[in-house]
């Protein structure tokens, strides 16, 4: 079981969404984040005030899945987030020790299996 | 002209009148911004700004070209097609009266001037989220000559339909019909957003939505109850019908929602709050207040079924300016011919009360605005498009248009933005506190 966490632009939020769909990975967490990774700074005026924002909106997926459908979850974040500018984001892979559905008291693989699989 | 004849020429002016007519143009121009928030609050978060600005935008350019050009072209004069040149530049727009009229040239310019602006405003509804906004500063800077003034002199200014016996008390044509018609020729030719029709595209703050609808409708009593120029009855009768008609339109619209999905919802309501304020507006002063009613009820049918099928098409004219602006005309227009009372209006039955020949104008303006409002649109829209693009790439498309457009954002965190200034350049640079 891995938990699989893409940032990735938020304009191409959608395209990952229907990726990941495709891919019939069904659960998945979202949030707003803020972050910085390198590409070039947007500047904004404000009245007098003219401001470089350091840091760029983004939007992070959390995914748990079990092993098997890693790579297909990674192709669907790669596939649906990258424009091939600086800014596309990253995706971390992270080991998952244990995962309890809160409904049934499953856990684990069967945990991150969705109903109806 | 010397002083005192001046002074002896606006004796002729009412002070009750021109006080009104000075707040009701205040009133009018209020809409403007108004619908601005009526629409930043339909589009997505990232294009508020933008979808305000147009609207903004049409103010600094209605006003500019109204004075140049536009106000001559459609109130100078009784031709046919179009006016003369004798009041270009605001040459003899002064003080003194025009014909019958008991207020001041200068404010009847003025007031009709937030009237050019108002509809260059609609039409950006067509083009939100997509068009650049230099492009539609020149759109919009020639369609207030090209289209509004020559169907302002159609309907208001002593053109064939106004001649003819069209009655239009608000702007039936040159107003609702013009922005409607010409939305759509606007939405044909730039095209539809890159997402329409793959994506939902939701309204990112209904609350603005209401707000906005509210704030039209505030505006409407002078748009509606200024347009008969004085106090006297017509305007009265507009004024109240104002408070009505869209009022029928409301519930006849909760009902629509009811039966369709179960619910009645915000943004229809604020839909249908100016799908009534124009259905009233060609009528306004035409019609007693029982058949307003009526026309603000059975107006509503056409008016949603066109807002449910138009984005079943391929055509993304957005915000439905055809819809709530160019059918609701229309339908106004039309209904005066057919429920126009003279014992109400003191100016002309319609078929009902037993004269036909009022039907007949009134569906002439009905067919002609249209047509002329939709060719010469797209026409103009095709012409510029050859000339520089009229829409932002994929790629800013995506971004969002008010980083792209504006350099700003309508919602921005301020978290990590670094202050730029000149004699800040050689120190270390600051986080900013939020930008106010």
């Amino acid at each position: 079981m891995k938990l699989v966490i893409g940032i990735v632009r938020p304009e191409k939020a959608n395209d990952v969404l229907e990726a990941l769909y495709r891919a019939e990975v069904r659960g998945v967490s979202l949030s707003r984040v803020q972050g910085h990774g390198g590409e070039l700074d947007r500047v904004e005026t404000y009245r007098g005030t003219t401001v470089k924002m350091g840091l760029a909106d983004k939007v992070r997926f959390e995914v748990a899945v079990s092993d098997e459908f890693v790579q297909p979850t990674l192709d669907a974040l790669c596939d649906g987030g990258r424009t091939g500018e600086v800014g596309d984001g990253k995706i971390f892979v992270v080991p998952l020790e244990r995962v309890v559905r809160i409904r049934t008291g499953e856990t684990d693989d069967r945990a991150v299996t969705p109903v109806g699989a | 002209m010397d002083a005192p004849t001046i002074l002896a020429q606006a004796a002729k002016v009412d002070t009750g009148d021109t006080a009104w007519m000075l707040i009701a143009t205040a009133l009018v121009l209020l809409m403007t911004p108004a619908l601005g928030l009526f629409y930043a609050g339909l589009v997505r978060g990232k294009n508020t700004l933008n979808t305000f600005m147009m609207c903004i935008s049409a103010i600094a350019i209605g006003a500019v070209t109204w004075a140049a050009v536009g106000y001559s072209l459609a109130f100078d004069g009784t031709g046919d097609l179009i006016g003369g040149l004798g009041y270009a530049f605001l040459n003899d727009v002064t003080f003194e009266p025009v014909g019958e009229m008991t207020i001041p040239h200068l404010l009847f310019m003025a007031y009709q001037g937030t009237f050019c602006i108002i509809t260059i405003a609609l039409i950006s509804g067509a083009v939100v989220e997509r068009m650049r906004f230099g492009a539609w500063i020149v759109f919009a800077a020639l369609w207030s000559i090209l289209v509004y003034a020559v169907l302002a002199h159609w309907g208001f200014g002593g053109g064939w339909l106004f001649e003819g016996g069209t009655l239009d008390f608000a702007g039936g044509i040159a107003v609702e019909m013009a922005s409607g018609f010409s939305a759509v020729a606007a939405a044909i030719v730039v095209g539809a957003r890159k997402d329409y029709g793959r994506q939902a595209l939701l309204p990112h703050n209904s609350v603005f939505v209401l707000l906005g609808a509210a704030l039209l409708w505030f505006g409407w009593f002078g748009f509606n109850g200024g347009s008969g120029f004085t106090t006297g009855q017509n305007s009265v009768l507009a004024f109240t019908n104002t408070l009505l008609c869209p009022a029928a339109t409301l519930l006849v619209w909760f009902a629509l929602d009811a039966i369709r999905g179960r619910r009645v919802t915000a943004v229809g309501a604020a839909t249908a709050i100016i799908v009534g304020c124009v259905l009233i507006t060609p009528a306004g002063g035409f019609v007693s207040p029982g058949w307003a009613m009526a026309l603000g009820a059975a107006g509503a049918l056409p008016c949603y079924a066109m807002i449910v099928w138009r984005p079943r098409t391929r055509v993304d004219e957005t915000l439905d300016v055809l819809a709530a602006h160019g059918i609701a005309g229309f339908t106004g227009i039309l209904f005066i011919g057919f429920f126009a009372q003279e014992n109400w209006n003191a100016i002309s039955d319609g078929l009902l009360y037993g004269n036909a020949d009022q039907l007949k104008w009134q569906a002439l303006a009905a067919l002609a605005t249209p047509v002329y409002a939709f060719v010469v649109t797209f026409a103009l829209l095709k012409v510029l498009g050859f000339l520089f693009p009229l829409r932002v790439s994929e790629h800013e498309e995506s971004l969002g248009m008010d980083v792209t457009q504006h350099g700003e954002e309508a919602y921005p965190s301020g978290d990590g933005a670094i202050l730029v200034t000149t004699e800040a350049a050689s120190e270390e640079p600051v986080p900013a506190a939020q930008p106010g």
